[in-house]
């Protein structure tokens, strides 16, 4: 065995992080670090920095502008992204949308489409979930009725992610009623525009604004946005769903945050000793520690495996588990660690050049809220309860 | 990266593992544990004939292996059919500290398997911290003299000697006792085997390596040790995988398999996962032992923390799935279940080790 990256990808990773840290702007990984909220314009300034490069399609296949990096690449490139605080990117246009249009659009749709995706014409979102589904996603009833070269749509979508920012939104929709309730189901794409609509936003507990409702009232679709099939579209929402995914864990970032974890608990104080060397305390962050570095060689398993030319089945489950409770832990600990302070919601400090006092350390000022708002993670993209019968029925066949 | 064992060590496994399902039936083996020595002879020469011990050792010191990986496979296998004979405790363990002092001539014959040294490092007191030993040894002679008290020496019945543990003015130092020179007080173990409390009054020792090195000897000696019981945890716990497995698939209830039951099937799905975090923490303890890297210490505790804690959840929860059947001397997967915990008490349970990760922290 040789757990070490071979020495071209430890060169590769030296790149990464160098270019990194000479390009990405200070004040975005600041943003990031501190968990604030990134406008619109902040994340498509991030993006074309990256496109500039080259290095936004760096999951895509050659042929349509990707990089040609082989998977182990790629995962270091994720990592060395979240390690050095970079906005996340948002995945519905590049990573969701887009493998689809490769494999199943025309190739109108992937000329008009992908090129945009890129250069921040379109901001993409996601038109999947709908009220009353939850993880169930076939039980969908958003439909789509032929008519000449239309469709009309009428129905309504749901925790549509920062689609108050979207241009396009693609859907699955409802075009048959008859057969298994997989096989009426079709793949539109939107463009959010069209008259009939509405986007309401969904007030989360964190007090944040990420999701959103979407309604379609007698919305005309141009028959020529169809994607692939009429009624194939749970083959394609299939695809998309169990694309690769080697980097569910988000090690990098739970590593990153961690760190930062380990730096509050330094600085912060318990009867007048560091919080750190708080025994329960300790024990606490230690555990999370040793679950992490247990799950980064799990995860580094599951690459190699892929790069070796496995697919990844049930361990993608086993990563999505892993990944959100270990994230969770730490934002709970990170909490924990502000004392009364976490209780503090002080978004005045997240101003440039703000000067005034802090309630909290600098840097941790959302910590409550980071907190709240991670109780998604063990619901959204298949709730973790979904991932334990999947594992369940992959292993032992019941 | 490359997580696939050398063909080598593929070939060692399936020799090993074929040996084993052809001649160690399990009944015999529980037979075994419950009476002095607490195993089968004919099994400990056959599993050194097999080269099983040579395995554990470098070419320089008359093996065929000897890294982090030789000694997780070897004792993976040993795992999947609760092997009870004391490749750890009397070849692995010993062996490597007369491979460290250059007793080669001793080293050979455990190589062989014509002769059984056991450690005796853990006094009553000591609650697993091989630091904290009271047993003095008095220079007297050539030799020393050593009085104290070990507790829980495994498979001590029948060894042709003991390394002891003992304080000198230079510190903790190593000893070679003849098994002649110390009183045993036998017993058997929950887990199947054989220990003893060893009384040493004035025992002539042989000091092993230099004077006051023990502490590093024993530490070398814990690392492979560990990277060996925590393979050997992770061999149960897959054979309990499949015994659980087996009967969520054919064990009934209202009419339907019990592994039709959700509240059945992520309890599953729980032990699953935690099953792959214990075989990443060996894989990562294996490849510790054999780098230089400043985290080895801290990487191995990890791993014998993992272990301890996955290790309890996996046997409480087979034989909660199990119900009834699980609780019964008869059906093999108790006996699992029962070395599976007991290994949580060898060479420092998990909260022993968590503390020690966090010490070891600080220092970092």
């Amino acid at each position: 065995m040789d757990l070490n990256f071979t020495q071209e990808e430890q060169a590769f990773r030296t790149e990464v992080r160098d270019w990194l840290a000479a390009n990405l702007p200070k004040d975005l990984a600041t943003i990031t670090r501190n968990d604030a909220p990134l406008s619109k314009k902040d994340m498509l300034r991030w993006q074309l920095i990256l496109h500039d490069k080259g290095w936004l399609t760096y999951d895509w296949p050659t042929e349509f502008g990707g990089t040609g990096w082989d998977v182990v690449k790629q995962f270091i490139f994720e990592d060395e992204m979240a390690r050095a605080c970079a906005p996340r990117l948002l995945p519905f246009g590049l990573k969701m949308l887009a493998p689809v249009l490769m494999k199943f659009g025309s190739k109108a749709q992937q000329d008009h489409y992908l090129p945009r995706m890129c250069d921040g014409t379109d901001w993409w979102c996601q038109g999947y979930s709908e009220p009353g589904a939850g993880s169930d996603l076939a039980s969908l009833k958003t439909a789509a009725v032929r008519d000449g070269d239309h469709y009309i749509v009428n129905g309504q979508k749901t925790w549509t992610t920062l689609g108050q920012h979207a241009d396009w939104i693609f859907c699955l929709v409802r075009t048959s009623t008859e057969g298994k309730r997989q096989e009426g189901i079709s793949f539109l794409l939107i463009d959010m525009k069209t008259p009939g609509i509405d986007v309401r936003p969904i007030r989360t507990i964190d007090g944040g604004h990420e999701v959103n409702e979407v309604f379609f009232s007698d919305v005309k679709v141009p028959a020529e946005n169809l994607v692939g099939e009429e009624n194939k579209g749970w083959t394609y929402a299939k695809y998309l769903l169990t694309h690769e995914r080697t980097n569910i864990a988000g090690v990098g970032k739970s590593n990153q945050e961690l760190n930062r974890l380990k730096s509050l608990a330094r600085n912060q104080k318990r009867g007048g000793k560091p919080l750190a060397e708080d025994p329960l305390f300790a024990a606490r962050m230690a555990r999370v520690e040793i679950a992490l570095m247990n799950m980064e060689v799990t995860n580094m398993r599951v690459l190699a495996d892929v790069a070796g030319g496995g697919a990844p089945g049930s361990e993608s489950s086993m990563l999505k588990i892993l990944g959100t409770e270990i994230e969770q832990e730490l934002t709970d600990l990170t909490r924990r660690a502000l004392g009364r302070s976490a209780q503090a919601l002080t978004p005045e400090v997240d101003e440039p050049g703000y000067n005034g006092p802090h309630v909290t350390p600098d840097g941790f000022q959302h910590a409550a809220e980071v907190y709240f708002n991670h109780r998604k993670t063990t619901i959204y993209g298949g709730s973790n309860e979904i991932q334990k019968n999947i594992i369940t029925k992959m292993i032992t066949g019941l | 990266m490359d997580f696939n064992h050398t063909e080598t060590r593929r070939m060692l496994a399936d020799t090993i593992e074929r040996y084993l399902r052809d001649k160690y039936p399990l009944a015999a083996r529980v037979e075994a544990g419950n009476n002095a020595p607490g195993f089968q002879q004919a099994h400990y020469d056959g599993l050194a004939e097999l080269g099983v011990i040579a395995a554990l050792f470098e070419e320089d010191h008359g093996g065929f292996g000897g890294e982090g990986f030789d000694i997780a496979v070897v004792f993976e296998e040993l795992g999947k059919r609760l092997v009870n004979e004391p490749v750890l405790d009397c070849a692995l363990v010993p062996g490597t500290i007369f491979a460290a002092t250059g007793q080669t001539d001793t080293l050979e014959e455990v190589i062989a398997g014509s002769a059984r040294y056991a450690l005796a490092a853990e006094e009553p007191q000591a609650l697993y911290d091989l630091s904290d030993v009271d047993t003095s040894a008095e220079p007297s002679g050539d030799v020393h003299a050593l009085t104290g008290t070990k507790t829980v020496v495994k498979y001590a019945s029948g060894c042709t000697g003991f390394i002891v543990s003992a304080r000198t003015a230079k510190g903790i130092s190593l000893f070679l006792v003849a098994a002649d020179a110390v009183n045993l007080r036998d017993y058997t173990t929950a887990d199947g085997g054989t220990a003893s409390e060893l009384t040493l009054k004035a025992a002539p020792g042989t000091l092993l390596g230099d004077d006051g090195a023990g502490g590093a000897l024993l530490q070398k000696a814990t690392d492979r040790a560990i990277v060996g019981i925590c393979a050997e945890a992770l061999g149960i716990m897959q054979t309990i995988r499949e015994m659980t497995i087996e009967y969520l698939q054919t064990r009934k209830q209202f009419g339907v398999p019990i592994g039709k039951f959700q509240a059945l099937q992520h309890r599953m799905a729980d032990v699953l996962l935690e099953i792959e975090q214990a075989r990443s923490a060996v894989i990562n303890a294996a490849n510790a032992l054999g780098s230089d890297a400043a985290d080895r210490a801290r990487i191995i505790a990890a791993t014998k923390y993992s272990i301890g804690r996955i290790g309890r959840m996996v046997a409480e929860e087979s034989i909660q799935m199990h119900g009834g059947i699980g609780m019964t001397w008869e059906y093999d997967l108790g006996h699992y279940a029962k070395r599976l915990i007991m290994i949580d008490h060898e060479w420092g349970d998990q909260d022993f080790h968590l503390a020690r990760f966090i010490d070891l922290g600080k220092a970092a």
